[in-house]
């Protein structure tokens, strides 16, 4: 079966490279050490237009790692405390983390990020008049701007003629990626932490009270861990997904690999080789993933004795 | 390997399901190159289908009732009232600047009439032809003109939105670095994105071509007059509509559709005295044109009112330019570049000889 498999893509591949060539559209990889010829917004590591292509992808990758990675670890403490005040005895808490659930489930990533982004950018200050925060922070339309080390020194953000300059920046487009795909998940994983601590049997509850365990000591020390094997699966599925959410950056402007990996396409020509390099980014990344999830799954297995 | 055929068998049994989507995918996956057929193809249809932009002001945009309308839409009407005598025969379909060479190199559109600058790479590596250039254009900045930045080199350090999938980035890029201004892209996929974006003030200006910044300003801005679309021109962006290789005939006659209706105006041809050119005439620039004496149609596979039939249906270039673009229109154009070029433009159409 894997064999029949293996020779219909090799077929496929022969076939599409085939027609490609009589059409005279060009393929290949060669165009990865050529000139990028353009800038990209936030970066890193140091990117200038006169880099290469690979070196613009490796960019694009560690944007969205960045974002994938703030995004798992907010989502995750958000989702786990919204997950748990559902269940809680008292009515306002629960109904509260109820209607959170309910409303950021059935929206659509997209509309929400949308909405992050517009409401941001629309009530931020101007970019010319800056609002001063502390002594050292400004936040503006351009977002967030904070000292940063700079070659031995700091680099203090100052107001210039149009935007802030120095220092590095949150931008709204990463913080409003950042948010919408935190708020999104969270309301999944809340679910997923209700399920796991309602699959523990009520007895354990029940038991641990009676030994005169407190509340919160009931649920840190009988009801998680067990709760625990049933929401690291789905957890990592939740994961996973955001990870590829991440990929509606590019409707809000954050340069994630799929903006890059558009911009070096329509530069190119070359469709194919860019679609299949954002493929390949997503499989092993999710990959990654799932492998760091499975390791911590066998880890929070109930171990027969 | 031991073959365990009872074994195999209920394996296959559940394997049966996904054999007819298989096979349809083998089937759809082995389609023929369309090389040379793209002409029979629109004739056998009945229609001409032409790739447009998702909704550029001016150039390509759907009103509330779904009819197109715009520079690009005439263009792509002409070419239907040429070949197949009806300007309506056409299907439009609106693609995004991403969708756009994939979406004709794989035949869903015939022609791509849609605001696309001409440039080497386009023209020899993907698969496509360019064929007249009816538009000469360039890129531009608009800034907020509360900013009172009067010059592009102006702009150090700000910050500018643009719409991915096109040359602007490339270009911005270009310019930043000649004249050191450190420019910082905030580019969106679509481009109500971008255009949500400026206007809100995220950027300190946007940039595309020069026409779609007027079409923009035009449809978006709150008050126009508070945008100012800066002077310098930064790029050349030459557009005009594109064809798949492998149709010479195709390729010829878009070509010459384009220069005809250029020629037209030239000759003082217009959509209202058309016919009674054709009928009165005796300036045999004139006659040639309307096919009255020589027929210029059967050498492009189509018969002696291709071009009569093509300025009666949309107009000759300066009324086509007039009605979308032009100074009476709110996207408001001067010819400039677009103007003949006997009267201070770039259009210079070879002779329909």
């Amino acid at each position: 079966m894997l064999i029949a498999l293996a020779l219909l893509l090799a077929w496929l591949a022969r076939n599409t490279l085939a027609n490609m060539a009589a059409r005279g559209i060009q393929a290949g990889w060669d165009f990865i050490g050529d000139a990028a010829g353009f800038d990209i917004g936030e970066a890193p590591i140091a990117f200038d237009a006169g880099q290469s292509y690979g070196r613009a992808f490796l960019v694009g990758v560690l944007n969205t790692l960045r974002v994938a990675l703030a995004g798992i670890a907010t989502a995750t403490l958000l989702g786990g405390a919204i997950g748990l005040a559902r269940l809680s005895r008292n009515a306002l808490l629960s109904r509260l983390a109820g209607l959170y659930v309910e409303l950021f489930r059935n929206v659509p990533l997209l509309v929400q990020l949308l909405l992050w982004y517009l409401l941001l950018v629309e009530y931020l200050p101007d970019p010319g008049e800056p609002l001063r925060l502390g002594s050292w922070l400004l936040l503006s339309k351009g977002g967030l701007s904070l000292p940063w080390p700079d070659e031995g020194g700091w680099s203090l953000p100052q107001p210039g003629p149009f935007a802030v300059e120095g220092g590095a920046t949150l931008t709204p487009e990463f913080v409003a990626l950042w948010g919408g795909l935190s708020l999104y998940t969270a309301a999944f994983i809340a679910e997923v932490v209700r399920g796991g601590v309602l699959a523990v049997p009520r007895g354990q509850t029940e038991a641990a009270l009676s030994i005169g365990l407190s509340r919160a000591q009931v649920l840190r020390r009988v009801v998680l861990p067990q709760a625990l094997r049933v929401i690291v699966p789905p957890l990592a599925n939740q994961y996973l997904n955001l990870t590829k959410n991440s990929s509606l950056a590019v409707a809000i402007g954050y340069p994630d690999v799929v903006s890059i990996a558009n911009t070096a396409l329509n530069q190119t020509g070359r469709a194919l080789e860019c679609i299949s390099l954002i493929m390949a980014v997503y499989l092993c990344t999710s990959l990654l993933t799932a492998a760091l999830m499975h390791a911590l799954d066998r880890r929070a297995a109930i171990r027969e004795r | 390997m031991s073959f365990n055929l009872p074994g195999i068998l209920p394996r296959m049994k559940t394997l049966a399901p996904l054999l007819a989507p298989l096979a349809a995918a083998l089937a759809f996956s082995a389609t023929p190159a369309l090389a040379g057929k793209t002409l029979d193809a629109i004739k056998q249809r009945d229609q001409v289908v032409v790739g447009v932009s998702t909704g550029v002001a001016g150039f390509s945009a759907a009103d509330s009732q779904g009819r197109w309308s715009g520079f690009d839409v005439d263009f792509g009407r002409a070419f239907a009232a040429a070949v197949l005598g009806d300007a309506n025969k056409v299907r439009w379909v609106p693609l995004s600047s991403q969708q756009r060479f994939t979406a004709l190199q794989s035949g869903e559109v015939d022609v791509l009439s849609r605001n696309t600058s001409f440039t080497l790479t386009r023209d020899a590596s993907l698969g496509l032809h360019q064929t007249a250039i009816n538009f000469f254009d360039g890129q531009g900045f608009m800034v907020p003109a509360k900013t009172k930045v009067k010059s592009a080199r102006q702009l150090k350090g700000a910050s500018v939105c643009l719409q991915s999938g096109t040359t602007t980035e490339k270009n911005l890029t270009d310019f930043s670095r000649t004249h050191n201004l450190n420019l910082k892209p905030v580019v969106f996929e679509k481009i109500e994105a971008a255009n949500a974006a400026y206007f809100s003030g995220r950027c300190q200006a946007y940039t595309t071509d020069a026409s779609g910044l007027a079409a923009i300003r035009s449809r978006e801005a709150k008050d126009p007059k508070e945008h100012v679309i800066l002077p310098e021109l930064i790029s050349k962006e030459p557009l005009g509509p594109l064809v798949r290789r492998g149709d010479d005939e195709w390729f010829a006659i878009v070509k010459w559709v384009v220069y005809g209706l250029i020629e037209a105006e030239e000759a003082g041809i217009t959509q209202a005295n058309a016919d009674k050119l054709k009928a009165e005439s005796t300036d045999p620039v004139v006659q040639r044109l309307l096919g009255k004496s020589d027929d210029m149609g059967k050498l492009l596979g189509l018969d002696r009112d291709w071009l009569l039939r093509a300025v009666k249906a949309v107009g000759n270039y300066g009324e086509i330019y007039e009605r979308n673009v032009g100074e009476k229109t709110p996207v408001d154009l001067p010819r400039g570049k677009n103007a003949l070029w006997n009267q201070g433009g770039l259009l210079y159409a070879p002779p329909v000889r």
